[in-house]
């Protein structure tokens, strides 16, 4: 029984993660994150049910409560998933052909392809593995701590969650691979990938406040107003980090039926009409676009990546 | 090995590669029989390496055709690597493993069955004589070492042919050596056909059944030493120093006036002179000095070396 050369490269990759100091650093800033938000969150929930003895869906609040000095595990998550990303594929396939162990492996019968799906689907691997392993932690401290019945429903949200965090994560995995096959120097590839992070999480909404100054309709009719709106969601869902909490808010606060305009928003406040909970499959659909787009530049990335080193010419060192 | 024996298993033919206006490989055709150890020589920079990567489908060629083993490389590269062990000319190795994790990685990759591969892999290391050292992570390893481990590298998959492309750069005089002692035994052990590209022209000149040399692209000349020589040189075949006592000028006189000789000039560093010839006449030399009276101190005939024909073939391609 032989195993296929894709899996003896992936096999390697993931035992290269494993044992890689770089992994266990960004692990551990992720473990240490996540476990104090929880702390907040099981401090917060107590206030969050007495306010509303009614509440439905308490057990999603461990995601997303903070008391205020702590950040949630969410917003942790939308923040560092990212540099995971981005730490785990920065050196791809430079570091290879650095080493000079590249051409030793495009020198063995294997398709090249299967070294660059190799290197993606061992991230993949490692971080699903992961973030499952860590959102399960959180779920079960959360049941021992606090008692809160966790339904099915909040089961699957949670799951459907996780799933759209790895989506997200390899999303910056990718563009990092792709960098990795853009520039000789690991350095290089790892300062653009966390210069497009901070751009997306810190810069691009200033852009985007500016933008709107600029945009802003002179006379207010209806129909500016709207336009103006569409407008600016446009440009911010331009940025993954914006679908993605997009996605997140709805998967993880089911009252949240409509995405974007603040204008509906207020409306339907204006119009009193009740904050029902989704489904999940509703609050799914609510998001679908959103959870496509995320996947499509997923892909994106992972097929310009996949057409430049397929097409590169590959010597020894260089 | 002779090379008249006709089982081609590299042929080239019109082979090129144009990287925009730079012509790295120019027309070249070449063939390489079966079982034969055939020397690329050429300067730093005259497209032996784009030769050998079009060879194994990594790049392709602008032009012309290769076919390997029966296969065309650019056409069906996986299978090519099947048959073909490649060690690139600083090959690098997973430093945090071992020499037997490398060369099993290396056989996973070839689907060599597990237990198979360890045994291979613990002869071959045997072979090149790091069995001490096997266990041993690949970053302590010297150059020599690394090299030695390549060549186990390219033979676990057990290919019909083995491309080496500068395989003694950067090893010491006795390193080379032993590199190519022993890939020539191994050549010889396995049946394999090798195929290495130097820019150093006495380390592989002994090892090699024929050379050919390659400049900017193209492939000016080919074959064994002498028949290079022949080649190159096809008025000169020999050349004989000697040594005598005293030069009087009618013993020099009849020496150059003597049939197939063509010039005698002093050579004044070793005090020596040195005839060229048309073919061995070093016993019509003997006899005249006897008949002169004259003492013969020393006589040996010469053949060109690899590297006299290397330096006067690239000064004269230089010139051109």
């Amino acid at each position: 029984m032989t195993v296929s050369p894709f899996w003896v490269l992936v096999r390697k990759e993931v035992a290269d993660y494993l044992h890689s100091w770089r992994f266990y650093i960004l692990m551990g800033i992720i473990m240490l994150t996540c476990l104090g938000s929880l702390y907040t969150a099981l401090s917060g929930i107590s206030n969050a049910a007495s306010a509303d003895a009614r509440i439905e869906f308490l057990f999603l609040r461990l995601f997303t409560v903070s008391n205020g000095t702590v950040p949630s595990f969410l917003s942790f998550i939308t923040f560092l998933g990212p540099l995971l990303g981005i730490g785990l594929g920065f050196d791809a396939i430079n570091s290879e052909r650095n080493k000079g162990t590249l051409s030793r492996i495009l020198a063995q019968p294997v398709p090249r392809d299967y070294v660059i799906n190799a290197k993606f689907m061992a991230g993949l691997l490692v971080i699903g593995a992961a973030f499952f392993a860590l959102g399960f932690l959180v779920m079960g401290l959360g049941i021992i701590v606090t008692g809160i019945e966790l339904s099915f429903e909040e089961f699957l949200r949670i799951v459907a969650y996780l799933a759209m965090s790895l989506v997200y994560v390899a999303f910056w995995l990718n563009l990092a691979i792709l960098f990795s096959v853009l520039f000789k120097q690991p350095a290089t590839a790892a300062l653009a990938g966390i210069a497009v992070w901070l751009f997306f999480s810190i810069f691009y909404s200033m852009i985007i406040e500016l933008a709107a100054n600029a945009l802003a309709p002179g006379e207010v009719t209806l129909d500016s107003i709207l336009s103006f709106e569409s407008t600016i969601m446009f440009l911010m869902r331009l940025s993954p980090a914006h679908l993605f909490s997009e996605v997140t808010t709805t998967l993880l606060y089911p009252t949240v039926n409509t995405l974007g305009s603040s204008v509906l928003a207020s409306q339907q406040q204006y119009f009193m009409i009740p904050e029902t909970p989704l489904s999940f499959t509703q609050s799914l659909l609510v998001s679908w676009p959103q959870v496509t787009a995320m996947i499509a530049a997923t892909l994106i990335c992972f097929a310009i990546s996949y057409y430049i080193f397929m097409r590169q010419e590959i010597r020894s060192r260089s | 090995m002779s090379s008249t024996m006709d089982d081609p298993v590299i042929t080239l033919s019109g082979l090129t590669k144009r990287y925009g206006e730079l012509t790295a490989v120019d027309h070249l055709s070449l063939t390489i029989q079966r079982g034969e150890i055939f020397g690329l020589l050429g300067p730093n920079g005259a497209g032996k390496s784009t030769t050998i990567l079009m060879m194994l489908g990594m790049t392709e060629p602008s032009e012309g055709t290769a076919n390997v083993c029966g296969v065309n490389p650019t056409r069906q590269p996986i299978l090519v690597k099947r048959k073909v062990g490649y060690l690139a000319d600083d090959v690098g190795f997973y430093e945090d493993m071992n020499a037997v994790e490398n060369l099993m990685f290396t056989a996973r990759l070839n689907q060599i069955p597990e237990e198979q591969g360890r045994k291979e892999a613990d002869r071959l290391l045997e072979q090149v004589g790091l069995s001490n050292a096997k266990l041993k992570k690949v970053g302590t390893y010297s150059r020599g070492m690394r090299q030695r481990l390549g060549l186990a590298d390219v033979l676990i998959k057990q290919p019909e042919v083995i491309i080496l492309d500068e395989p003694t750069l950067g090893l010491d005089p006795e390193g080379v050596k032993e590199l190519m002692q022993l890939i020539r035994r191994l050549s010889r052990q396995e049946g394999m056909t090798v195929l290495l590209s130097s820019h150093q022209l006495h380390q592989v000149q002994e090892v090699c059944d024929r050379v050919g040399l390659f400049v900017k692209g193209k492939l000016l000349a080919q074959g064994d030493v002498a028949s290079l020589a022949k080649e190159l040189f096809p008025d000169e075949k020999v050349q004989i120093r000697f040594r005598i006592s005293e030069a009087p000028e009618s013993l020099m006189q009849q020496i150059r006036e003597l049939e197939d000789a063509i010039d005698v000039q002093h050579d004044d560093a070793t005090g020596e002179w040195v005839l060229r010839a048309h073919s061995d006449i070093s016993s019509h030399i003997a006899t005249l000095a006897v008949q002169h009276e004259v003492r013969l101190l020393a006589l040996r005939q010469e053949d060109f070396g690899l590297d006299e024909i290397y330096l006067r073939y690239f000064e004269g391609s230089e010139a051109s």
